[in-house]
C-alpha cells in the first residue's frame, strides 16, 4: 500500500494511486467519516469506458449519499467486489481494503497531493 | 353554497369547539405572551407577520359560515351524509364492496393509537405498527410471489405509474416504449398516459392476449391481471417475451384472486402492483386504500416509498426500522427514484389485519364464494339468455346489451350500480358482500323473458383455467394463523398500539408536520356507510351529499389560501406538488412557451419539491439561501437573469422550511413574475399563516395544502395524506381532471370544478373517505377560529423559543425577532462542547415520555420544534422542563462526569426490561436511566411516572439493518 503522503487526491475527495497505467480509487478517510456508516456501494462494470468527472457510482449511508465522480479517464478494469457484502469496509479501512475501483488510464490529470488535500479538508 | 355570506364573529373566548381545540386557554396566553415579550396575540403576529403580506379587514362577504358547534356539524353532516344513495356495488375496475371485521373498524380505524401515529421516524417508539407493516409486506410478498413489497403506495393508478418508472430506472433497453394492456383499469390508463407524456415516455397500448407482445424495443409492458374486462389469461408468454428484450414485466394483480391464481412471481413477472382496498378498507368514494409493489430479488433497491426492515437494537435484539432511506428523495432530492414520500400506513394496517384475521385458508374461502357468486350469476344469465361474453373470469363478466345506459338506469332503479364499459357492453363485478338475492335481480334485469330459467345450473371454480391454479404457498408464517378468533385479534391489536407513542400519550413536537388534534367529532363521520360505501365511479345522483361537501370545501380552501379553484384529487402532498408543477407547465405549453421548464428551487426546500419538479419534466436549478436562511435575492435575480427565456417557475415554503416569515417574499414572487415565471408555494407551513396572510395575495400561482397538516386529518402513522392543490384562475385549466369524475366536463370552458389536466389519482376526488374531517374542522372552527389556531401555534413556538434559547440557540428568527409556528434549535455548540448527540436528545426524550422533533431538517445537527396549537401549557412546559433537564445531563458529560459513550443520552431509551436486568454496569442509576423526570412535582409527576410510557426496544442499529436487508417477517426464533 502506497503511503497517503505519496497518494493524488481530488476536490471530490477520492484518493487515486497510480501504478504504471492502472488507478487504483478510493474515498478518503474524511469522506467516509462525513458519509457515515456506509451501508451500499455501488460501482461500474468491469469493462466500462469512464471519463473524468463523470459519476460513475455511489456510496449510501444510512442517512446520506455520495456519488462516485470518476477521477481519470480510461477503462474500469477491477471493482472491489468484496463491498456488495462488506460496505462498511470503506469506513474501516478506506485507504486499504476500502478500495473501489482500478482504472487503466492513458494519461493521469493533474490532481491534489497531500498537503493541497489536508489544506481543503482544513487538516493541515 | 356561495349564498352564505355571513360575517365571522369575534367571540373573544372563541366559540365551544375552538376552546376544545386550542390547547391555550387565554391566561395561559398572557403567561405566554409575557415570556415572549408581546402584549397581545395581534401584537406578536404583528410584529412576525410582516406588513406587506398581512390580510387587511374588510367587509367582503366570507364563504366559510360563522363557527357551528359540535352537535351542529354532525347535524350538518347527517343531512349531507342523507343526501347520498348507497347501492350494491358491481362496478369493479379495482373497487370491491368488503367487509371490514368489526374488531379491525373499532380498534385500528376508530382508535386514536393508531391513527394520530406519525410515520415511523423514531422506530424505537414505533414498533407496534412497524410490525403491522411488515405483516403487510409479507402479505404482499407471498400473495404476488415476489420477494419484497414495500409498505404501501397511494392508490393502484400511481403504483402503476411507479412500476413504470422503475422499469425504465432497472431495464437495460435503451428505448421510451412502455407497453400498456389494453385491459388495464380505465383510470389506471388514464393517469398512466399523463405521466407518461410529461417524462417523455412512449405508451404503446396492446391486446396482449390476442396479439402477444408487439414488436420493437420496448423497457417494459403492463399486464392487468386478471383484466379490468374480468377476463383471466396466462401472460406467461408475455411476459417472457418482454423479458427476452430486456425489458421489466409489471403485473398489476388483485390480491383477493391470488390466492386461487398463479401469483406474478410464478409467471415471471419483475415487478407486482395494485391495491389491497377489498383487505377490509372501505372504497369511501375512491379512498383512502393502500396500494402496493412489489419486486423480485435484485430490486429492492429500486422501490419507491417506504419499506419496513428488520434490524436489532443495542442489545441485539430483533428490531423493526424503516430501511434504505437513503433511496428517499429528502435524501436524493432530484435524483430519487420517486417523489413519494408517505405510504397508506392506516389502510395498508387494516388490510393486513384481514389477512392475519382471516388467515390463508380464511382468504382462500373468501376468494372461492366470490369467484362461486360470479360463476352461478354467470351460469344463470346465459341459461335466462343473457349475453354473457365467453372466457375464464375470476369474479368480473361482460354482458353484451342493447342499451348500456337502459341497462344502467334499470338496474340502478333496481338498487345496483353497474359498469358501463361501452354503449352496449356492462360490466358487474362480485365481491364477499354480494347477496344471493342480487344475483335473482341480475336475471330479471338482463334475462330475456320469453326464455325459461332451467331447473338446475351448475357453477363452481371450473371456469378458471387449471394451468393458472395457485399451487405455491402463501402467508405460512405463524402471525397469519395465530389470532383468528375476536379475543385474540382484539389482544394482538392492543399489544401492538401498547408498543407505539401516538398523539394520545403526549406531544408529537415534530417541526414542519404539524401534529395537532385530530377531533373525536372529526373523525365521526368517517366510517359512516354513506360515505364508506360509495364506489368512486357512482353515478352523480347517488353521491350528490359528497359532492356538495366536496364542493364547500374547496371553496373554504380557496378563500383561506386566497386562490380562485381547488382540486382535492392529490391523495398526498406530493401529488398535489406534482399537480401544481403539471398545471404551470401545462400553462407554459398552451402559451407555446414549451422551452419553459427550469424550476428554481432554494437549497432550503424539502427535498420533495426537486423530485416532483424532475416528475413533472422540470429541470431543478438551486437557488442559495443566505445565512439568515432567507432566499439569497442575489442569487435569485442572478439565476433569473441566467435562465430568463427558460424560467418556469420558483418553489418556495412559506413560511420558509426555517420556520420563518420571510419579509423579503414579495420581492421574491414579483422578481420571478417579471421574468415570466409561475410561482408555486409549498403549503406544509400554512399552519402559520391561516387569517393572517394569504398565499394568493403575495404572489403564489398555485400551492398544495396538507390537509393532513393544517386540516386534522390524522397522519395515520404514515398515511393516508390529502395534498389538494389550489391555483389561480389562469391555471386552474391545468388541474388535475378525471376521466370519470361525477362532475365537471373536460372539455368543457372553465367553470370551478372543470379541470382539463391529467388526472394524478386513481379516483376522482382522491381520498373522499376522510374529507369529512377537514370539512367538520373548518366548519367547527369559523373564520376567527381559524386565526385564533394560526395565532395560538404561532406563540406556542415562540414561547418555547424564548424557553428554551438558553440552552439551545435558536437558529434562525424573522427581521421581528420572532420565529414562525416552528423553530429550529441548535445543537451543534452543544455537540461540540459535550459529544452529546442530536439522537441522543431525541432517544433521551422517549424516556421522558415524548416523541423527538425533527431531526436533522432542514439543518444537519438541529431539532426542529411544532408544538402546534392544541398543546396547553402544561404539556408545553414539560416539553421545555425535559429539554433543560436533558441539557443539563449534557453538560454533566461535558464535565467528564460520565463518559461520552457511556451515559443516560447516549443509553436511551432505556427499556423495561434493560433497567429491571440483575446486572446493571452503567455510570448512572436506574433512576436516571428511567424516571428522568422524578424531580418534577405535582400530579403531573404522579401521571409521569405510573403513567411511564417505556420503548419496547433500545437503540437500533440502523447501518445493520441496511446492510442486512430483511423486509419480511422474521421467523419466530428470531424472537427467541
Amino acid at each position: 500500500m502506497t503511503a497517503l503522503e505519496d497518494l493524488k487526491y481530488t476536490a471530490e475527495h477520492e484518493w487515486v494511486d497510480a501504478d504504471g497505467d492502472v488507478a487504483t480509487v478510493g474515498v478518503t478517510a474524511y469522506a467516509a467519516a462525513q458519509l457515515g456508516d456506509i451501508v451500499y456501494v455501488d460501482l461500474p462494470a468491469v469493462g466500462d469506458e469512464v471519463t473524468a468527472g463523470q459519476t460513475v457510482g455511489e456510496l449510501e449511508s444510512t442517512k446520506s449519499v455520495g456519488e462516485l465522480f470518476c477521477p481519470v479517464s480510461g477503462e474500469v478494469v477491477e471493482v472491489n467486489e468484496a463491498l456488495s457484502s462488506s460496505p462498511e469496509v470503506v469506513n474501516s479501512d478506506p485507504f486499504g481494503e476500502g478500495w473501489l475501483m482500478r482504472v487503466r488510464f492513458t494519461e493521469l490529470p493533474d490532481l491534489l497531493d497531500h498537503d493541497a488535500y489536508d489544506a481543503l479538508t482544513g487538516a493541515a | 353554497m356561495t349564498d352564505i355570506a355571513v360575517r365571522p364573529t369575534t367571540t373573544g373566548a372563541g366559540s365551544g369547539f375552538q376552546r376544545r381545540h386550542i390547547g391555550t386557554a387565554p391566561e395561559a396566553q398572557r403567561e405566554m405572551l409575557a415570556a415572549v415579550g408581546a402584549d397581545s396575540l395581534d401584537d406578536l403576529l404583528g410584529r412576525a407577520v410582516p406588513e406587506a403580506i398581512a390580510i387587511r379587514p374588510d367587509d367582503r362577504p366570507s364563504v366559510i359560515p360563522p363557527a357551528a358547534t359540535e352537535r351542529q356539524a354532525i347535524a350538518e353532516l347527517r343531512a349531507l351524509a342523507a343526501k347520498n344513495t348507497v347501492r350494491t356495488p358491481l362496478i369493479g375496475l379495482g373497487y370491491s364492496g368488503t367487509v371490514t371485521p368489526a374488531v379491525i373498524q373499532r380498534n385500528v380505524l376508530e382508535n386514536p393509537s393508531w391513527y394520530t401515529a406519525y410515520t415511523p421516524y423514531q422506530p424505537e417508539i414505533s414498533q407496534g405498527r412497524l410490525e403491522a407493516l411488515i405483516n403487510f409486506q409479507t402479505m404482499v410478498a407471498d400473495l404476488t410471489g415476489l420477494t419484497t413489497a414495500n409498505a404501501s403506495m397511494l392508490d393502484e393508478a400511481t403504483a402503476v405509474v411507479e412500476g413504470m418508472l422503475l422499469a425504465r430506472r432497472a431495464s437495460k433497453a435503451r428505448t421510451a416504449r412502455f407497453v400498456v394492456d389494453a385491459d388495464a383499469l380505465p383510470q389506471t390508463l388514464a393517469v398512466l398516459r399523463g405521466r407518461a407524456e410529461t417524462v417523455g415516455i412512449e405508451l404503446v397500448q396492446a391486446d396482449l392476449e390476442a396479439d402477444g407482445l408487439p414488436e420493437g424495443d420496448l423497457f417494459g409492458v403492463l399486464v392487468q391481471y386478471p383484466g379490468a374486462s374480468g377476463r383471466v389469461w396466462d401472460p406467461s408468454d408475455v411476459i417472457a417475451a418482454a423479458k427476452s428484450r430486456g425489458a421489466l414485466a409489471v403485473v398489476a394483480a388483485d390480491l383477493l384472486a391470488m390466492t386461487l391464481l398463479a401469483a406474478p412471481g410464478d409467471l415471471g413477472a419483475d415487478v407486482a402492483v395494485g391495491t389491497s382496498q377489498r383487505f377490509g378498507v372501505p372504497m369511501a368514494f375512491g379512498g383512502p386504500h393502500a396500494g402496493y409493489m412489489a419486486v423480485r430479488k435484485g430490486l429492492e433497491r429500486q422501490l419507491p416509498g417506504r419499506l419496513v426492515g428488520l434490524s436489532v437494537d443495542a442489545e441485539g435484539a430483533p428490531a423493526y426500522r424503516l430501511s434504505l432511506q437513503a433511496r428517499e428523495q429528502h435524501i436524493r432530492r432530484e435524483k430519487a427514484t420517486s417523489n413519494i414520500c408517505t405510504a397508506q400506513v392506516l389502510l395498508a394496517v387494516m388490510a393486513s389485519m384481514y389477512a392475519v384475521y382471516h388467515g390463508p385458508a380464511g382468504l382462500k374461502r373468501i376468494a372461492e364464494d366470490v369467484h362461486a357468486t360470479a360463476s352461478r350469476a354467470a351460469s344463470l344469465l346465459r341459461a335466462a339468455g343473457a349475453r354473457v361474453r365467453e372466457g375464464a373470469f375470476f369474479d368480473t363478466v361482460l354482458v353484451d346489451v342493447d342499451d348500456a345506459d337502459v341497462v344502467l338506469a334499470a338496474a340502478r332503479e333496481q338498487g345496483l350500480w353497474l359498469r358501463r364499459a361501452d354503449a352496449t357492453t356492462v360490466g358487474i363485478a362480485f365481491d364477499e358482500t354480494t347477496g344471493d338475492g342480487v344475483v335473482d335481480v341480475l336475471v330479471r334485469l338482463l334475462g330475456r323473458p320469453h326464455d325459461t330459467p332451467p331447473a338446475f345450473v351448475a357453477g363452481g371454480a371450473a371456469t378458471l383455467p387449471v394451468p393458472l391454479l395457485r399451487t405455491s404457498e402463501y402467508l405460512t408464517h405463524p402471525v397469519f394463523s395465530s389470532f383468528h378468533s375476536e379475543t385474540g385479534m382484539m389482544r394482538y391489536l392492543k399489544y401492538l398500539a401498547d408498543l407505539d407513542y401516538a398523539l394520545d400519550r403526549g406531544m408529537i413536537p415534530l417541526g414542519s408536520c404539524t401534529m395537532k388534534l385530530n377531533a373525536a367529532t372529526e373523525m365521526a363521520a368517517v366510517t359512516w356507510p354513506e360515505f364508506a360505501d360509495l364506489h368512486p365511479f357512482a353515478p352523480a345522483e347517488d353521491v350528490a351529499g359528497s359532492l356538495e361537501l366536496i364542493g364547500q370545501l374547496e371553496a373554504w380552501l380557496a378563500e383561506l389560501t386566497g386562490y380562485e379553484a381547488v382540486s382535492l384529487q392529490p391523495n398526498a402532498g406530493s401529488q398535489g406538488e406534482l399537480a401544481g408543477l403539471l398545471a404551470i407547465r401545462g400553462y407554459h405549453r398552451a402559451n407555446g412557451d414549451e422551452q419553459r421548464t427550469v424550476c428554481l428551487i432554494p437549497s432550503s426546500a424539502h427535498g420533495t419539491n426537486a423530485a416532483s419538479a424532475v416528475l413533472a419534466g422540470l429541470s431543478v436549478v438551486v437557488v442559495a439561501c443566505d445565512e439568515l436562511g432567507n432566499v439569497d435575492l442575489a442569487d435569485l435575480r442572478a439565476k433569473i437573469a441566467q435562465h430568463a427565456d427558460s424560467l418556469a417557475a420558483l418553489m418556495i415554503t412559506y413560511p420558509s422550511t426555517h420556520g420563518v416569515y420571510e419579509h423579503e417574499v414579495r420581492a421574491v414572487t414579483d422578481a420571478v413574475h417579471a421574468a415570466g415565471g409561475q410561482v408555486y408555494i409549498d403549503g406544509a407551513n400554512l399552519n402559520a399563516l391561516l387569517g393572517r396572510a394569504r398565499f394568493g395575495d403575495f404572489g403564489g400561482d398555485v400551492s398544495h395544502l396538507n390537509l393532513h397538516k393544517t386540516f386534522c386529518i390524522p397522519h395515520g402513522g404514515g398515511g393516508p395524506g390529502v395534498g389538494p392543490v389550489a391555483a389561480k384562475a389562469h391555471l386552474a385549466p391545468h388541474l388535475p381532471s378525471h376521466p370519470m369524475a361525477q362532475r365537471g366536463d373536460p372539455r368543457a370552458p372553465f367553470e370551478p370544478g372543470r379541470f382539463g389536466g391529467s388526472p394524478v389519482s386513481a379516483a376522482p376526488f382522491g381520498s373522499p373517505g376522510i374529507l369529512p374531517i377537514s370539512w367538520a374542522y373548518v366548519r367547527m372552527m369559523g373564520a376567527d377560529g381559524l386565526q385564533a389556531a394560526t395565532d395560538a401555534a404561532v406563540l406556542a413556538a415562540n414561547y418555547v423559543a424564548v424557553r428554551l434559547q438558553d440552552a439551545f440557540p435558536v437558529l434562525y428568527r424573522g427581521d421581528g425577532g420572532f420565529v414562525a409556528h416552528e423553530c429550529i434549535l441548535d445543537l451543534r455548540p452543544m455537540t461540540e462542547a459535550t459529544g452529546v448527540t442530536v439522537d441522543d436528545v431525541a432517544k433521551r426524550l422517549v424516556d421522558h415520555g415524548f416523541h423527538a422533533p425533527t431531526m436533522s431538517f432542514p439543518v444537519p445537527g438541529t431539532l426542529m420544534v411544532e408544538p402546534t396549537e392544541s398543546e396547553d401549557l402544561g404539556e408545553i412546559d414539560r416539553f421545555v422542563t425535559a429539554m433543560l433537564a436533558i441539557r443539563a445531563e449534557a453538560d454533566r458529560v461535558g464535565a467528564g462526569e460520565w463518559p461520552v459513550d457511556d451515559n443516560p443520552l447516549r443509553g436511551a431509551p432505556h427499556t423495561a426490561h434493560a433497567v429491571s436486568s440483575s446486572t446493571w454496569d452503567r455510570p448512572y442509576s436506574r433512576e436516571i436511566a428511567a424516571y428522568p423526570f422524578e424531580a418534577a412535582a405535582g400530579a403531573g409527576r404522579q401521571r409521569a411516572v405510573r403513567g411511564k410510557y417505556w420503548p419496547p426496544v433500545r437503540r437500533i442499529d440502523q447501518a445493520y439493518g441496511d446492510r442486512n436487508l430483511v423486509c419480511a417477517c422474521p421467523p419466530p426464533e428470531a424472537f427467541a
